[in-house]
């Protein structure tokens, strides 16, 4: 317990529209530790994004509204803080990078610029303490010819380059948690497979957690330590990473399993999870994943499944292992 | 970016050759004959004659037109017909007063017009907002003698507080150096009449600029509300970085192309366009100096007042383009 950098209890964050408030997040519960990554895995729409940007308190108010739960970073409850306290958290104790780095770093400053406001928002470092950080920062993530990057602009680096930058920037005030919304998706192959081993490096060098976004499995494996599945706004199942991969329990998380390809098996189709993604709040009713679930009986439709801890400390969302 | 300035500059004489050909055909194409007006209904026919013959205005036009275009490039802006007197030395007290209240009306115009836009755009939908925009929408929308009269009646006759016509004291007159009387006061060292001067500005300022102020206002906030939506504003919030550094730093420099371009185009209309602000408070301008010139037919004043100004609305553009750079390092000459 104590070692959780972030706990999330039942957050709910709903955003306001015409139809009515929808919950894009609808309960979620999970908790990140000190030191380890935690990957959080889920198809587009399922409430991944918000979830991170609630806990950075950057949900778009108006029309985004957190409106139930509790996020406790060590301890402090953050949907109770001021804005001038989660200031001094944004960046300093919590960090993100996001999915766009062509477009996430802002074009008309230059890369030395952006790094060392961020620093010196945090730190009574003096400008040319900063930069010497700053300079640091870039070598720490592998970026060769740093003094003249400092001098860059953006729109002069490549994708790969971008987002080693946000990175740095980052890392730069030695943050305890790292939420990385997606960090490789934008990325070529190659690019992602170095990015993904920066952050692993970064994550044993400087003890951050990593809460690490992702619809990407075969990341997941190569490094998390734990998953959380998400489907509709809710977390549908839990566990180590060994767990989850060797045994899936719920039906929805073997459905992402068999849907990604494997070298060893030749298949003429690869698997898809029949159905879309429900929209948020369409489902008021029973088992978000009913709809599409195979395995669904007649208790799914009525009433909504409780997280269930399993025997190997894994939990799982569904009413199969309720039976049990 | 020296390289660009020369091309730029090298690619202005074609516009400025066609500037000076449309402004002298279309003026010739206006029916009436100024020598017949300069000496009026009574004379003698023969008079006119000769008159006609000493201005050239006998010729045919296209010599006209070359003796016109000879004279610009020495400098030579030609002679008034009507007080016989070098335009070139003329015409600057006019253009002095134009540019000082244009100036005036300017700096109103973009401190109001960006600061009301960037505060509607962070506080979208606010009452704030909404008050703005209406207020921006009624401004566009108001004639500026209308505007111009209301001002005289309020704050001149009615509370006193600010003179209503010209550019100084009469019982006072400003000592003229570069007729510029901003600098000029302060040259002298005269703070009272610095004052006086600064007063007579304020009412035509606001009636000149309250047009671009709403046009930049509401262009300011259209332009910002797409920049604060975009990622790396997501960015510098996470970074921790306090709104009102986003919204100035990060969010103004992205937003401020656009806006750019407005405040050039307006700045360009507003010398041009003052001759409403300037009948209204008697302003010694450079519209006026053109009005007062079509009314005598004094051909060669027309011309080179339409060709001053046109001139500096094409460098005021000029400028704008090279700033660009200022604002955004990905604009590459």
């Amino acid at each position: 317990m104590s070692n959780h950098v972030l706990e999330v209890n039942d957050l709910q964050t709903c955003f306001s529209s015409k139809e009515g408030t929808i919950p894009a997040v609808n309960g979620i519960t999970f908790h990140v530790d000190a030191g380890e990554i935690l990957g959080i895995v889920g198809e587009s729409g399922c409430g991944k994004s918000v979830t991170s940007l609630s806990v950075m308190g950057l949900v778009p108010s108006p029309p985004g509204n957190i409106n139930g739960g509790e996020i406790l970073f060590n301890g402090e409850d953050l949907t109770k803080a001021t804005e001038k306290r989660m200031r001094k958290i944004r960046g300093n104790d919590i960090a993100m990078i996001f999915q766009e780095p062509m477009t996430s770093l802002n074009p008309v400053y230059k890369i030395g610029d952006q790094l060392m406001e961020g620093i010196r928002i945090h730190t009574k470092l003096s400008k040319k303490k900063a930069y010497l950080q700053a300079v640091d920062m870039l070598e720490l993530v592998g970026l060769s010819r740093v003094t003249d990057l400092m001098k860059s602009y953006p729109h002069q680096l490549s994708g790969g380059m971008r987002q080693r930058v946000m990175i740095a920037m980052a890392m730069a005030c030695d943050p305890k948690l790292l939420i990385a919304d997606e960090p490789t998706t934008a990325l070529d192959v190659t690019i992602q497979k170095q990015i993904l081993n920066l952050m692993k490096n970064l994550n044993e060098k400087m003890d951050t957690a990593i809460m690490l976004i992702t619809h990407d499995l075969g990341v997941v494996a190569e490094m998390c330590s734990r998953i959380a599945v998400m489907y509709s706004g809710k977390v549908v199942e839990e566990g180590s990473v060994q767990d989850i991969f060797r045994d899936p329990k719920h039906p929805y998380t073997k459905g992402l399993i068999d849907s990604v390809p494997d070298m060893r098996v030749k298949k003429d189709r690869l698997y898809s999870i029949p159905g879309n993604v429900p929209k948020p709040g369409a489902i008021k009713q029973g088992c978000a994943f009913a709809p599409r679930c195979g395995q669904a009986f007649s208790r799914c439709a009525k009433e909504t499944p409780e997280l269930l801890e399993t025997d190997n400390g894994a939990k799982v969302r569904c009413w199969l292992h309720h039976e049990q | 970016m020296l390289n660009y300035t020369l091309r730029r500059l090298g690619s202005l004489i074609p516009v400025l050759f066609g500037m000076s050909l449309i402004v002298f055909f279309i003026i010739r194409a206006i029916p009436g004959d100024p020598a017949r007006t300069i000496l009026g209904e009574k004379a003698s026919e023969a008079a006119v004659e000769s008159l006609r013959a000493d201005l050239g205005l006998n010729d045919p036009i296209v010599i006209q037109y070359f003796h016109y275009l000879g004279d610009l490039l020495t400098g030579d802006l030609g002679t008034s017909i009507r007080t016989s007197s070098e335009i070139s030395g003329d015409i600057w007290p006019y253009l002095a007063a134009t540019m000082e209240l244009a100036f005036v009306a300017m700096l109103i115009a973009v401190f109001v017009g960006v600061n009301a836009g960037i505060l509607s755009a962070w506080f979208q939908n606010s009452i704030f907002d909404y008050t703005a925009m209406i207020v921006a929408l009624i401004g566009v929308s108001m004639p500026v003698f209308w505007l111009g009269l209301m001002e005289q009646w309020f704050f001149s006759l009615e509370l006193n507080w600010l003179p209503s016509i010209g550019r100084e004291s009469i019982r006072d007159p400003v000592e003229p150096i570069t007729h510029l009387y901003l600098l000029d006061t302060l040259i002298n060292g005269n703070l009272d009449q610095f004052f006086t001067v600064v007063k007579h500005l304020i009412l035509p300022g606001v009636a000149l600029g309250t047009i671009p102020m709403a046009i930049i206002a509401r262009m300011t906030r259209s332009s910002m509300l797409e920049v604060m939506r975009s990622d790396y504003i997501r960015t510098a919030r996470a970074k921790g970085q306090r709104m009102l550094l986003v919204v100035y730093k990060h969010s103004l420099k992205n937003a401020f192309i656009p806006v750019l371009t407005v405040i050039g185009l307006q700045t360009g209309l507003l010398l041009g366009g003052a001759i409403l602000t300037e009948t209204i408070f008697s302003w010694p301008g450079i519209g006026r100096y053109v009005y007062e010139s079509i009314q005598y037919r004094d051909y060669p004043v027309i011309q080179s007042g339409i060709l001053v100004i046109a001139t500096i609305f094409v460098f005021v553009n000029l400028i704008v383009d090279l700033l660009y750079a200022a604002f955004d390092p990905r604009i590459k000459y």
